[in-house]
């Protein structure tokens, strides 16, 4: 990997500016591994994604990655990680946002920020069961529409159920 | 009965539907007012499948991803895992696996350009572009015997080393694809017919195009110089001369030469590489069963399709905690009812072809 | 010669031939079209069944008809089962206008290559293709499913649009041969030395590209392109009903190549007839030359199918509209001029 990307100074700059705006909401955060790395309060995911994409410049959404740490949980027994990946377009900087959820907790929808938050939201929503408020249309993208359960959760076998499809 | 709004299905069989995807259409008319993409049909649960394999057994299955360029797969799955670990690849093998990957490059825009012109209608351009795309299919035979499901690139390198007489096939076949590609584009570039389909149809700005998180030829053909090989040089990429095909328009025209002339930088790429090719091993050792320490690791690479991302979680275990990927066709595809509204029902089969999916990607 | 002969059996057998001729004809399309579009793509198409694959239509026609005869519960099935006999009766019933060659003389009795001559011959094929509209609109109707339908409405605007340049050019023709009579435009053209399509090229072009959009063949095929309606007005049909669709679309090929053959090229009349060095090709029978001919335009029709992408269909529109017919309309206004004043 290029060494630029390691350390920039820019970098740490964007990081000071979000930690001044939101301060007793971010929970922790790096330059690491030629990004910025957060970790966020669920609250402030909304305005957090706006500061990011107006004020720093973080353009686009490249993806939305949610994991399942039911045996290792964060933030006081909150099952899901959901780590939002944005790129600045051009300057090819990244960063990474990471918001905890339990299971029944809800997350605000990012795609008024970033359009192409839709059809990934759907995704989270099917495979790990995380509604996003807001969301234009949640409804499942690749299983059935009436199919019961999660597939991607730790606790769904791998085989599949017997009588869901 | 007023005749207005009409609901029309397309798919999951079609002629041109690339795969099984289903189209929802709302039509006035001609006028195309809704489109909703139906997915899941090909939906194999690859995620999570993955998670209960051991990272080396995960590559072959990469393949199935995007099955028209499945050395790109392996690649972008290989460099996230080699991230991750920490692990070195030589530099002969970056080269070689920068070789494969230009040739998977022709060989994907190849079957595209048939496609395309099938869907379109000039029935002939399919046979050339596939004839063309046979030489290198043969290529990928020759060095690991497989032509469509490639698994070329594992873990550390490159499956084989190139040997002498492989190199100087792969030359011959880079001599062989200008000459066809010429044909193609005396019977389309200049084409009334072509250019009446195609201009001008399916725009999209350049802004919109990234909100949407448009990436690869779409992206470019709307004018931004989005190119991981160039943003983010991986493998070595950093070392090549070529450059970055643009449009000016956002429209299925400027895909479509955005797309061609990729081809002439592909090529150029891959002579670069087989001149410069350094010595040196064409992998690096890697045990066979891989224990990575907890960690996470993001990794794109520019595919065929568009801008090509594995993540993976460690747990310190033989198997990855969680892999996901980020595909290029999956993001692509929800722009579609974008570019289609307002334009007509026979454009959409044009426009859905010119954003280049591939089920096996947007399903997984 | 007996009354029986001369009324009865040569009437009939020259129904029978005007009925096989097409068929015939189409056999030899549907294997002419495989095998010229497969090698200018580069592969080599049928040639197993038989030599160079000349039995495969053959091949193609048992196929269809054990195929079931699939007809759904919500279709009309009178217009349903129709429509197909429709489109194949106007075209065939076409075929008893057009003059092959001269009248061949056997002693004292002269035989005369067509079922009928009429004043107004041109006329009457023109007609008589047309009706194949009906069979058109009848199958997608009565399909009751919205890709026919849809596909219907495409075709049938597609050749009424398409007849109004037709119709213009070929009056052209009669216009400078002072004649509707089919027989007679070919006399003319061997008494004036200069076949038609030669004296108004531009007519020629136009009724080729008109004639093209009326078959419903490339670059004018959408209606029934596979990749945006799946197959158009006839997308419901199988087996046999489907064979006749087919059939018919090829027969009209075949039809429309006659009338260019006949108007704009001398019908049955050999090249170069006043060169005396080429005398030899006098030798040769009129319906050899007009067979050659038609075989030319057929190819040319496949030709173009293998070469262009499909045309949408608003431009498909726009082209008649705003280029064929004004176009059309100002070359019939030239000719007439011309001739009035010659």
């Amino acid at each position: 990997m290029p060494a630029a990307l390691v350390d920039r100074p820019e970098l740490r700059k964007a990081l000071d500016a979000l930690t001044g705006r939101f301060a007793d909401a971010v929970l922790g955060g790096a330059v690491e591994a030629g990004e910025i790395s957060v970790r966020l309060r669920a609250e402030i995911l909304a305005p957090a994604l706006r500061f990011f994409r107006d004020e720093l410049g973080f353009s686009a959404l490249e993806d939305l990655i949610v994991c399942d740490e039911y045996q290792a949980p964060v933030e006081g027994g909150k099952r899901f990680s959901v780590i939002y990946r944005l790129y600045k377009f051009p300057g090819a900087v990244r960063a990474r946002l990471a918001v905890a959820v339990g299971e029944g907790g809800s997350l605000p929808s990012a795609v008024p920020v970033y359009p192409s938050a839709n059809w990934a939201e759907r995704e989270a929503f099917d495979m790990f069961g995380i509604p996003f408020e807001g969301h234009p249309d949640l409804r499942r993208i690749y299983m059935a529409d009436d199919f019961e359960g999660h597939p991607l959760r730790k606790d769904f076998p791998l085989a599949g159920r017997i009588g869901g499809l | 009965m007023a005749f207005r709004e009409i609901d029309l299905n397309m798919g999951p069989q079609h002629p041109s539907t690339h795969g099984v995807l289903r189209l929802k259409l709302a039509v006035d008319n001609e006028v195309v007012l809704r489109v909703e993409p139906v997915l899941g049909y090909l939906h194999r649960g690859m995620e999570k499948l993955w998670e209960s394999l051991t990272y080396t057994q995960v590559v072959p299955l990469t393949d199935r991803l995007d099955y028209l360029a499945s050395l790109s797969n392996n690649l972008a799955y290989c460099l996230a895992v080699e991230k991750l670990a920490g692990i070195e690849v030589p530099k002969r093998a970056q080269y070689i696996r920068v070789v494969l990957a230009e040739l998977q490059r022709l060989a994907s825009h190849l079957a595209w350009t048939g496609f395309m012109a099938n869907d379109i209608g000039a029935m002939s351009v399919l046979l050339y572009g596939f004839e063309a795309r046979e030489d290198i299919l043969d290529v990928f035979e020759e060095y690991c015997g497989a032509r469509l499901t490639v698994h070329g690139i594992r873990i550390g390198g490159a499956v084989r080393d190139l040997d002498a007489p492989l190199i100087a096939r792969i030359r011959t076949v880079l001599e062989r694809i200008p000459k066809r590609l010429a044909d193609i584009r005396a019977l389309l570039d200049e084409n009334r017919i072509w250019k009446e389909r195609t201009v001008g149809i399916g725009r999209i700005s350049a802004a919109d195009a990234i909100d949407y998180g448009l990436t690869g030829p779409p992206l470019r053909a709307s004018g931004v110089a989005w190119d991981m090989r160039r943003d983010i040089p991986y493998s070595s990429y950093g070392d090549f001369d070529f450059e970055v095909p643009l449009g000016a328009n956002g429209d299925v025209y400027d895909r479509y030469l955005v797309r061609l002339e990729e081809i002439c930088q592909s090529i150029r790429i891959v002579g670069q590489a087989l001149d410069g090719l350094p010595d040196g091993d064409c992998a690096a050792r890697v045990p066979r069963i891989l224990r990575i320490p907890p960690g996470e690791a993001f990794h794109t690479i520019e595919s065929p399709k568009g801008v090509l991302g594995f993540t993976i979680r460690s747990n310190g275990s033989d198997k990855p905690e969680r892999v996901k990927m980020k595909s290029p066709s999956f993001i692509n595809l929800q722009s579609l009812e974008h570019m289609c509204k307002g334009n007509l029902f026979s454009d959409v089969v044009g426009i859905l072809g010119s954003l280049d999916i591939v089920l096996g990607e947007i399903d997984k | 010669m007996t009354p029986f002969v001369a009324d009865v059996l040569i009437p009939v057998g020259k129904i029978v031939a005007v009925i096989l001729y097409p068929m015939i004809m189409v056999v030899v399309m549907i294997w002419l079209e495989r095998r010229v579009v497969a090698l200018m793509q580069g592969r080599l198409g049928p040639n197993r069944v038989g030599f160079q694959g000349v039995l495969q239509p053959v091949a193609d026609a048992v196929k269809l008809f054990f195929k079931e005869d699939i007809i759904q519960r919500q279709a009309d099935r009178f217009l349903f089962n129709i429509s197909p006999v429709l489109v194949m009766f106007s075209s065939l019933l076409a075929f008893c206008f057009i003059p092959l060659g001269e009248p061949l003389r056997f002693g004292t009795y002269t035989l005369t290559l067509w079922i009928a001559e009429s004043p107004v011959g041109l006329l009457i094929v023109l007609g008589l293709s047309t009706i194949s509209v009906f069979g058109v609109i009848f199958g997608g109707w009565a399909s009751n499913s919205k890709y026919p339908l849809m596909g219907a409405l495409r075709s049938v605007i597609q050749i009424l649009s398409y007849e109004i340049p037709t119709g213009l050019t070929v009056l052209t023709v009669a216009f400078v041969a002072r004649s509707m009579d089919l027989v007679e435009i070919v006399r003319r053209q061997e008494s004036s030395g200069v076949w038609y399509g030669f004296l108004m090229p531009v007519s020629f072009v136009v009724f080729w590209i008109s004639a093209v959009a009326e078959t419903n063949r490339a670059p004018f095929d959408l209606p029934e392109a596979e990749s945006e309606l799946v197959a158009g007005y006839h997308t419901e049909y199988s087996g046999m009903k489907f064979a006749y669709f087919y059939m018919a679309e090829y027969a009209h090929m075949v039809l429309v190549s006659s009338l260019v053959v006949i108007l704009f090229f001398g019908g049955w009349l050999p090249p170069f007839p006043g060169v005396t060095a080429l005398r030899f090709l006098h030798a040769v029978p009129g319906f050899v030359w007009y067979l050659v001919k038609i075989m030319f335009f057929l190819y040319l029709y496949v030709w173009i199918r293998a070469t262009f992408p499909r045309y949408r269909f608003d431009s498909l529109i726009r082209l008649v509209w705003k280029w064929l017919i004004p176009l059309s309309l100002a070359n019939f206004l030239i000719v007439a001029l011309v001739r009035y004043l010659l």
